[in-house]
């Protein structure tokens, strides 16, 4: 990029299964007051508005028009981009675009979803083709699970190593006064909920959350002058699976997949080896247990496999040496438009030491983010606390 | 702009009320082969950035940018989805290339209006507390926006027809277009009311279609094309939601959105430095209304300006030479359909409908009901 971009400010709703207080306005304002106030910024000082989230899934059509007196994009530019659950991680992306062009200095990104307003489940049975999928009504669970029992068929792995994913992510959003389910959850307790599609319980699974969240990028200059901790956007990268690769539930598949694909090539890009040591923390997008998983083995964090070795031995805890998602994670907290830009946020706050009580006990200068959506879809963003890292 | 971005191939498929024998990927996949074998270039090796415009609810699929994934070669690369009119993904495609992550944009708009019920859409995109209740929708809410702007400049029914008149017969020389013919103002004002003021004819009519268009880096655009057309300038922005919130006559958005692109393009007085305009007629009286807008006359002249032919074919300053939406352009890729048009005038491949040796173009798209978000594209020869 011909600019360097930082993250100056954000920001985010407490997040929860009813907002009847607010209006789909009132909820992304709150986000974006707290990102502005975050950057010690005001309205007026931003350049550019860009908004995210699932496109109709509260039956709105064109949110971004509708939101205008709640986003700021009032009388200002501004555009609204989607690609599923990616979204708020592409907003981001797209953000840092507009400012390394040059023509923008300050843009406010923004990605929200009040799910309680629509039906999830419903919605996403009609993200399969019309002609050769929507009568299977598959939705996430359907998905997950097949890619959980693929799995435990590859690797051995059992379903107590799911439920550990589980208590971590729940423990871990205790810690977070933003999170949902912030539950004081036991390894009996997730083993114990109710069966949604074998091996999916419902503690494998992430809450259909009400919430927003709001990030502002700026060029080097601005971000030097008005931000005492900038967060530098060092790598973006994405990938998308077309949506008839059907094998995309074997764990073994040899075929590209999206998430091996882009870390490769944001590796490549900075010139990481070893990603569990150059990362201090991670951020990934696990709508269910399972996907943490196999996103520590995707990145590389270890070899196929082995993730649910890593989370056995608790490698992945808040304080442990590989830290993942100490947010409390999708798991906790999936308003998806804003989702995968909590991921990029909560990384930034890791590395600008103000996670508070959920900040990883080491010192954090890198961090990498992931996104996930649509048929097999991630942005994989790199952040850093210098730009000599 | 110290870097240039060019556009480098256009492809349009022929629009048509009904394209019953292909779904929406085949319809992209149309124009997207075309531009690629037009430029030689590579899907995976030379274009980075992929964006679509559409939306779900006309697609009838949840995140349906899932649907042309692969034939806009998103597969294992980057793709992302502008649920707006499709001028704007010529802004976010040129801003992807000045930011020198990528060297190429493929942009795709696609959309068959004949899959759904367009007043149906059309609603939801109302809010859901106040105001879709009432049963708005574009065309409703069109006519409240051509009653208070006749009203607050006493433009005229026959002013507006004119609007129509021209743009038809413009249409007959498009092949493209699928709605076309010779009219006379009482032709259009006798069409049957939809709501009052507009008539049948004062309304672009249903159609599917896509347009497809790549953009590249000015290094890059020099080796694929010996006429590229530069994007001088740009610019876009919101007006308010609710009605009751805007004066409807006003066009702030627009205002705003022309000031930033002619800024850019380093145009001072667009009546004279813009040869070409190409915008987004959704509905007649909205060309005159978008012309005061873009600053091509005063408040209230635009009337007078159609009237005396300076925007007809062979005019000074001709206006949707193509047709405009009129003459039949699907939601969403209307304004990829105006740049487009622009760019094949600066070409000077624009066949019948060709205006005599244009320098510099305007395109103009709008989304959301009475323009409420407008986007402006300025493209030259030089």
């Amino acid at each position: 990029m011909k600019r360097n971009v930082a993250i100056i400010g954000g920001g985010q709703t407490y997040h929860a299964a009813r907002r009847h207080d607010v209006d789909q306005a009132e909820m992304v304002n709150e986000a974006v007051r707290r990102a502005l106030d975050d950057a010690g910024l005001t309205i007026d000082e931003i350049d550019l508005v860009l908004l995210g989230n699932m496109e109709f899934f509260e039956g709105m059509h064109m949110t971004d028009c509708w939101l205008v007196h709640g986003t700021g994009a009032y009388g200002r530019p501004g555009l609204k981009i989607t690609t599923g659950g990616t979204v708020g991680a592409t907003i981001v992306c797209a953000g840092a675009h507009h400012v390394a062009s040059g023509l923008f200095d300050r843009v406010l990104c923004i990605g929200f979803e009040k799910q309680e307003e629509g039906d999830t489940g419903a919605i996403l049975s009609g993200v399969a083709s019309p002609l050769w999928g929507r009568s299977m009504a598959g939705a996430a669970v359907g998905y997950f699970a097949m890619l959980a029992t693929s799995y435990m068929a590859a690797w051995g792995a059992k379903e107590e190593h799911s439920a550990m994913v589980a208590v971590k992510a729940r423990q871990n959003a205790r810690k977070n006064k933003y999170a949902h389910l912030k539950i004081d959850l036991k390894m009996e307790d997730v083993m114990n909920s109710k069966m949604l599609a074998y091996p999916i319980k419902l503690h494998d699974m992430c809450p259909a959350s009400n919430g927003a969240c709001a990030v502002i990028l700026a060029d080097e200059k601005t971000a030097k002058k008005r931000c005492k901790k900038p967060v530098w956007i060092r790598a973006m990268d994405t990938a998308h699976n077309e949506q008839f690769e059907l094998d995309w539930r074997d764990v073994k598949t040899k075929r590209p997949i999206f998430s091996k694909v882009s870390s490769s090539r944001i590796y490549k890009k900075l010139g990481v080896t070893k990603p569990s040591e150059y990362f201090d923390v991670f951020e990934v997008y696990e709508p269910a247990t399972w996907s943490e998983l196999l996103w520590y083995e995707d990145l590389g964090i270890c070899g196929p496999g082995e993730g649910f070795k890593l989370i056995e031995k608790g490698m992945t805890n808040i304080d442990g040496p590989i830290p993942v998602n100490p947010s409390g994670g999708v798991l906790s907290t999936n308003c998806i438009g804003a989702s995968a830009m909590l991921r990029v946020w909560e990384a930034a706050l890791q590395i600008r030491g103000d996670a508070e009580e959920h900040q990883v006990p080491k010192d954090v200068r890198r961090a990498l983010t992931t996104a996930y959506g649509g048929t097999n879809w991630t942005v994989i963003t790199a952040l850093s606390k210098s730009l000599d890292e | 702009m110290a870097d240039r971005v060019a556009v480098v191939a256009v492809a349009q498929t022929k629009f048509a009320p009904k394209r019953a024998e292909v779904n929406y990927a085949e319809m992209a996949y149309e124009v997207i082969n075309r531009v690629l074998t037009d430029t030689g270039l590579d899907l995976d090796k030379d274009i980075g950035s992929k964006i679509s415009c559409s939306q779900d609810i006309w697609d009838g699929q949840t995140i349906s940018n899932i649907g042309i994934t692969d034939v806009i070669g998103g597969h294992l690369h980057s793709e992302e989805k502008m649920p707006m009119d499709g001028s704007t993904a010529v802004f976010y495609g040129t801003v992807g290339i000045l930011s020198g992550e990528y060297d190429c944009a493929l942009l795709m708009a696609h959309t068959k209006m004949s899959q759904t019920n367009r007043n149906v859409v059309n609603n939801v995109a109302f809010d859901p507390i106040y105001t879709r209740m009432l049963g708005l929708d574009y065309t409703s809410a069109a006519a409240l926006q051509a009653k208070r702007y006749m009203y607050k400049y006493g433009i005229t029914s026959e002013q507006v027809a004119k609007v129509v008149i021209k743009n038809l017969s413009n249409a007959a020389l498009n092949p493209n277009a699928h709605q076309s013919g010779e009219f006379s103002i009482a032709d259009i004002l006798s069409s049957p009311m939809l709501a009052s003021p507009l008539h049948t004819l004062d309304v672009a009519p249903d159609t599917d279609g896509a347009v497809a268009i790549i953009l590249a880096s000015e290094k890059k655009a020099k080796s694929i094309t010996d006429k590229p057309v530069w994007v001088k300038g740009m610019g876009v922005c919101y007006d308010a939601h609710y009605l009751g919130d805007r004066d409807l006559a006003d066009c702030m958005a627009l205002e705003r959105a022309s000031a930033q692109a002619y800024r850019m393009a380093k145009i001072k007085n667009p009546r004279k430095d813009v040869d070409v305009i190409e915008l987004g007629d959704e509905f007649s009286y909205q060309e005159l209304l978008w012309l005061e807008g873009l600053g091509i006359c005063g408040r209230g002249e635009a009337g007078h300006l159609t009237e005396s032919g300076i925007t007809a074919m062979k005019g000074k300053l001709p206006v949707n030479p193509s047709g405009g939406l009129l003459g039949g352009v699907p939601a969403n890729v209307a304004g990829l359909n105006r740049v487009a048009e622009a760019a094949l005038q600066l070409r000077g491949e624009a066949g019948d409908h060709q205006v005599k040796n244009p320098k510099t173009a305007l395109a103009q798209g709008h989304s959301g009901f009475c323009g409420q978000h407008h986007c402006v594209i300025v493209l030259g020869k030089e």
